[in-house]
């Protein structure tokens, strides 16, 4: 049975990676940068990434990483989504990071680790782990085609591009990339057409891209977790202070209920991510199971979160004044990202032997 | 000189050097178990000379597997759950010297069952709401009054039992704990019928009952303090074995998912797999709790563990008789009968159905278990009390 508690060492990433978040991303800066047209905090990302080195948690010293593994990586993951902070950490340090550590490739890998450079898997944000379908051609290392609704596709140096039954590097200046207006204004998507563009082979088959969607799925949960967290922690607190009826507004049992359930959904979401971010990093052949699980689960749960969160808040919850519509459009995203539930949901039932009945 | 609590090794050593002493094929059962006890390696947590050793609690399972392994009898846990995981820990922290030597050895040995008389009709969720009178008489007590829902009464030696000894003060103060011989004249047992036809709990009439002082626990009128503790321990889970993926409820339905084709519909597919994860979660989430207990780092989260199993084990029940159709609107056997355990794998899913109702009720409600979660670990403020300072007596009933 893997390890579902925190380690000392995870315990002190956590304080460092949350002082430099509370210092560098108050809720107040996240919420003005969503309407500016940078895509992402780069002074963050300089922060988080390079200085604090989280960039390359799962990557060996030998290639440039830090030597850790995808559990600390998952500690950092929680921390961000508590922040809902504007870094192309999921994309490039665990989806981009992931594939060229199952390709094999190390130039690359070393500049993303040390947080120099942006990779970005160029698929849809909302393809599942097995799901890739590549729509880009690739004719004599020249790629040609669109990708839709790529995550922090603005913010790449570098696209991986599934292409031709295989992996290709392009340098994101030759790729026509076209902001979305998203959802998520935390996490931009970008529409991407490749003409011709000069493309780099870094990997034959999909092996590597089916690692960085399951990698991604399985980091993606703690991610969940920690918003889910974080939407909690404020909301009690706001329902301790908010008095309507003479009393505090958290006295009432049909809020108080709904809160205990929560927390309840929030202590199985801790296990279920632990035990997602464990089989990972031993690449334990649970983890097929472990993913799907997790991301059935926390994404409900963070979902869940948000949504009470801007209901408990009332009137305030629904102002743009307010960081309960940063949190409710991150969960929405999320849960459609790398798979919803139920798509999740689906592949277990294969994994586990528990088929759908058959058409009729 | 005190000398430091054994760690695993050394459990290990005296299991090993205890079974080469007591070879179970050859010792009796009650002797073996005695035998146990007094080598400290019943329960491993509790001091030396009660069947313990002082060890950490977490190195329970490892024993309990070694003498599985041996062959060794069982103290049949599931027969007294209510005695170890209740009475005996509150005799260990309540008790006198005599009463823990008294009690807890043929306790922990199964030879005398325990059960608990704390509900009555007129006190559930309040449980402090209690009436039943204790009235000092001479070198012990008198007690009056009726108890209900009480499971395993009639299998019973002996009861933990709160009483009201003064109906004067406030309702948290007035109350004083006991252990009550079931045997005692003026006990009287009647069983109760439940939804499921059968008799797990009973009604219980105390007239004019003896109870000596010898066996009160804890002091008069600190009788919630104790039944604090008794209810405390009722909560935590006792870290058994790590649960394999698909044991209790959702292994039944998958294993007829599987077996049965003919059962399965897209709709009921969907609720299936829903029940599956939620289930695996609460799993790993049992496994989280276990690992925090043997780091020796428990958290609240044991009221979620509670909160979650009844809601799971009701609904996989009600999903396991719509599956069934036809089949799920037969059901076993209707027979009032007494059983002396509870098993929810032996009988049909009807009665599965039926018997996961009543998670959600015995051992604290499931909206009193969100209040306490809401109140103790999230910190949000308790309910508008009407009966906190007004005197027993006085309060509406
Ligand atoms: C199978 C089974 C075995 C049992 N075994 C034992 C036993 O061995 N010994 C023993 O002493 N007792 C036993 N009980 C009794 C059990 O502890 C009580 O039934 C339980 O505490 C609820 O009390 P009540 O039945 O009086 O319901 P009530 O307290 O009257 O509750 C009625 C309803 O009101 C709700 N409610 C009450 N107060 C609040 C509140 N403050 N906020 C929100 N909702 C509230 C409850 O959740 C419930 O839904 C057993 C019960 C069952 C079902």
């Amino acid at each position: 049975m893997s390890d579902l508690l925190y380690s000392e060492i995870e315990n002190d990433l956590r304080s460092g990676v949350r002082e430099v978040l509370g210092d560098k991303a108050p809720w107040t800066d996240v919420l003005a940068g969503t309407e500016k047209d940078e895509p992402y905090d780069a002074a963050l990302w300089d922060a988080v990434a390079a200085r604090l080195g989280c960039a390359g948690l799962p990557v060996p010293e030998e290639l440039g990483g830090a030597g850790a593994t995808w559990r600390e990586t998952a500690v950092v993951m929680e921390e961000l989504g508590r922040a809902v902070a504007p870094v192309p950490f999921l994309t490039s340090s665990v989806l981009a990071t992931a594939a060229l550590l199952a390709a094999g490739e190390r130039e690359l890998l070393a500049e993303l680790a040390s947080g120099n450079r942006v990779a970005v898997l160029a698929v849809p944000f909302g393809t599942a782990p097995g799901a890739a379908a590549p729509t880009v051609r690739a004719e004599d290392g020249r790629l040609t085609g669109e990708v839709r609704s790529v995550a922090d596709g603005a913010a790449a140096d570098v696209l991986l591009v599934p292409a031709g039954g295989g992996l290709y590097a392009v340098d994101a200046a030759d790729a026509a990339r076209t902001p979305v207006t998203s959802l998520d204004m935390t996490r931009r998507l970008s529409d991407i057409a490749f003409a011709g563009a000069p493309a780099w082979p870094i990997a034959e088959g999909d092996g590597p891209v089916g690692a960085a969607l399951t990698a991604g799925a399985a980091m993606l949960a703690s991610e969940q977790l920690g918003l889910a967290e974080q939407c909690l922690a404020t909301t009690v607190e706001y329902l301790k202070t908010r008095y309507q009826f003479g009393r505090p507004v958290g006295s009432y049992q049909g809020l108080k209920h709904r809160l205990a359930d929560l927390w309840t959904s929030i202590t199985q979401a801790r296990a279920v991510a632990r035990h997602a971010a464990s089989c990972l990093a031993a690449n334990d052949p649970d983890l097929p199971v472990a993913v799907a699980v997790a991301q059935a689960h926390c994404s409900a749960v963070a979902v869940r979160a948000a949504e009470e969160c801007v209901q408990m808040h009332g009137g305030i919850g629904f102002t743009w004044e307010h960081p309960a519509h940063l949190y409710l459009k991150r969960a929405k995203s999320a849960s459609i990202a790398l798979g919803t539930p139920d798509r999740h949901r689906a592949a277990l039932a294969a994994i586990v032997d528990l088929p759908p009945p058959d058409p009729a | 000189m005190t000398t430091a609590p054994p760690d695993a090794d050394e459990l290990r050593r005296r299991v090993g050097e205890f079974l080469a002493a007591h070879d179970p094929a050859a010792t009796g059962r009650t002797e073996f178990l005695h035998a146990r006890f007094d080598a400290g390696l019943a329960w491993v947590h509790y001091p030396e000379g009660l069947g313990g050793l002082g060890a950490p609690r977490a190195l329970q399972r490892e024993v309990d597997a070694l003498f599985a392994e041996a062959g060794a009898p069982s103290n049949h846990p599931e027969r007294n759950a209510i005695g170890l995981g209740m009475a005996a820990p509150t005799i260990l922290a309540f008790g006198t010297a005599e009463q823990k030597e008294r009690f807890l050895r043929p306790l922990w040995c199964g030879e005398e069952i325990w059960c608990q008389l704390f509900s009555e009709p007129g006190a559930g969720s309040d449980l402090a709401a209690l009436g039943t009178r204790a009235v000092p008489d001479g070198d012990g007590w008198t007690v009056n009054g009726q108890k209900v829902w009480t499971s395993m009464a009639h299998e019973a030696r002996w009861a933990i039992l709160v009483t009201r000894t003064d109906p004067a003060v406030p309702k948290h103060r007035g109350m004083t704990y006991f252990v009550c011989d079931m045997t005692a004249p003026g006990v009287e047992v009647r069983p109760l019928r439940q939804i499921t036809g059968e008799a797990e709990f009973n009604e219980v009439f105390l007239t004019d009952v003896r109870i000596p002082d010898e066996h009160r626990l804890g002091g008069v009128g600190d009788g919630w303090r104790v039944a604090t503790t008794t209810l405390m321990n009722e909560r935590v889970a006792i870290g058994g074995a790590a649960a394999p993926r698909e044991s209790g409820m959702i292994g039944v339905v998958a294993g007829l998912w599987r077996d049965r084709p003919e059962v399965r519909s897209p709709g009921h597919h969907d609720t299936l797999m829903r029940l599956w994860v939620e289930s695996e979660a609460a799993r790993l989430t049992g496994e989280r709790l276990r690992q925090q207990l043997t780091a020796g780092e428990p958290g609240p989260e044991g009221s979620a563990a509670k909160l979650a199993f009844a809601k799971l084990n009701q609904e996989i029940s009600g999903l396991e008789l719509e599956l069934l159709g036809d089949d799920g609107l037969r059901y076993d056997d209707w027979t009032m009968r007494r059983p002396s355990e509870v098993d929810f794998t032996r009988r049909s899913p009807g009665y599965r159905y039926l018997r996961a109702k009543g998670n959600s009720i015995e051992g604290g409600t499931s909206e009193i278990l969100r209040n306490i979660v809401a109140e103790r670990v999230l910190g949000l403020p308790g309910e508008i009390r009407v009966d906190k300072d007004v005197p027993w007596k006085d309060l509406p009933k």
